[in-house]
């Protein structure tokens, strides 16, 4: 009875609590989409927010919407993608990308328009007269991207940062952490690139920099598929339509393209 | 305290002398947890302090009608057992009829199914044999103790975000140290009202 007693007491208890739980389930159920539980239990569900909306279970309604691309989580990556497109019924490619560095300045190369000697970082640097590089579109190169890599992809050789592709997953958080918006994202099947963010005009180009794209136009005129084209005094190649051949890199006298 | 505290030394005991986490040590986790950002840090204090009145309203009557006098060494697990429930329940009910709240509240609801402090309160509430009222009065004052503490400890946070901590210091072991601040600049309230 000594043990009996209390073994009830709490079964009974327990018994009430499951009743009222299962009963208040059942009258108070909301209707829930059920592609939407699908979605939602294939995203990572570390409500990040990296895909603009106010969690994974805000993503995954518009998903459910048909609002949101399926595409939009940076956390889940290509499986996620893959997953969700499944449960929509579309297709979709992931195209896999690397940080690439529009640059080609480093320690030699970049002219300074003053001599910098406060905090080695980019964006402290950046603060002060847009930074001690005469190109103020230039790599700064303290390596605040190489800084922000959580996957140690970015070194920083000789004022220039160089991203390892076998290391980098394309997540741009150096992206984000660049003062100067001289990293991309460039798709990791990439062809030629250009290696310059300069968008000014003639002169102001040429005084800072030996390696800067002048937007002279002669690698738009040897391109054969139309893959270049000039966009505010920069030469801007179209991966899509690249095939790599090279032309336009033997063309180029300042060595922009690579 | 004794069965002849006052109400209003139970309220200044809950809030500042008694803390729930800066003096007692309970609910560790969410304060550290989802102490990031003060929106957030109000949003689960909001949740912990009403799971905290709602389960001090149906354990106190379950501890003294049900388990006194024998089975008083039960209050442990039936009181779990209970907490569980009745979160489970709120989660249902906001889920239903108030949508926006438990879309604000989100994760942090079921969280609390595993809250020490919501356990905490309800124990202390029978050891310090308070009356149902002065029960229910410090559950809330524990609730709002807790949430002065969230969100003082989110402002230390969010002015950290932007402070140069040592490198070896980032992240959570900073938070520690300033964790350990906060709980010592309460300690000066010790011996206030008694």
């Amino acid at each position: 009875m000594e043990i009996l007693l209390p073994v009830i007491i709490v079964a009974v208890i327990g018994l009430i609590a499951a009743i009222g739980l299962s009963l208040a389930s059942k009258f108070m159920a909301v209707p829930v989409d059920e592609t939407q539980e699908k979605l939602r239990e294939a995203l990572p569900g570390a409500n990040c927010g990296a895909c603009g909306y106010s969690g994974c279970d805000g993503y995954a309604a518009a998903l459910a919407n048909g609002e949101a691309k399926p595409d939009g989580c940076t956390a889940g990556g290509a499986s996620t993608a893959e997953a969700i497109s499944k449960i929509l019924g579309i297709e979709v490619k992931v195209e896999p990308k690397v940080a690439f560095i529009a640059c080609n300045g480093n320690n030699e190369i970049s002219k300074l328009k003053y001599e910098y000697d406060g905090m080695k970082s980019c964006s402290a640097a950046s603060l002060l007269h847009a930074g001690p590089l005469d190109c103020k579109f230039g790599c700064v190169g303290f390596g605040d991207c190489a800084k922000a890599c959580v996957f140690g992809a970015i070194t920083v050789e000789n004022g220039k940062p160089i991203v390892c592709e076998e290391l980098c997953v394309g997540c741009g958080t150096c992206v984000k952490a660049c003062p100067k918006g001289t990293v991309v994202l460039v798709p990791k099947e990439h062809k030629n690139l250009v290696a310059c963010s300069n968008k000014l005009k003639g002169a102001a180009v040429v005084k800072g920099c030996e390696v800067s794209c002048i937007a002279c136009g002669m690698c738009v005129k040897q391109c054969d598929k139309g893959a270049i084209s000039i966009v505010d005094n920069l030469a801007v190649i179209d991966q899509a339509l690249c095939d790599g051949c090279g032309k336009c890199k033997s063309a180029c006298k300042r060595g922009v393209l690579i | 305290m004794n069965s002849t505290t006052t109400i209003a030394s139970i309220i200044l005991a809950g809030i500042l002398t008694n803390n729930m986490v800066l003096s007692k040590f309970l609910g560790i986790c969410p304060f550290l947890g989802v102490s990031k950002k003060s929106g957030t840090a109000f949003s689960m204090s909001i949740a912990v302090t009403f799971v905290m009145v709602v389960a001090t309203a149906v354990t106190w009557p379950i501890y003294h009608y049900i388990l006194y006098p024998d089975f008083t060494y039960l209050d442990t697990i039936v009181f779990i057992l209970v907490i569980a429930a009745i979160v489970q329940l709120i989660e249902i009910f906001l889920k239903k009829f108030i949508k926006p709240i438990y879309n604000a509240l989100g994760i942090y609801l079921p969280l609390i199914t595993t809250n020490c402090a919501v356990l905490g309160i309800t124990m202390l509430n029978i050891t310090n044999e308070l009356n149902f009222i002065k029960s229910i009065v410090n559950a809330l004052a524990a609730g709002l103790g807790f949430m002065l503490a969230m969100l003082l400890f989110a402002g230390v946070r969010e002015r950290m975000e932007t402070a140069d901590v040592p490198e070896f210091l980032k992240g959570l072991p900073i938070t520690l140290v300033a964790a350990a601040l906060v709980s010592l600049s309460f300690l000066g309230f010790a011996g206030i009202g008694g």
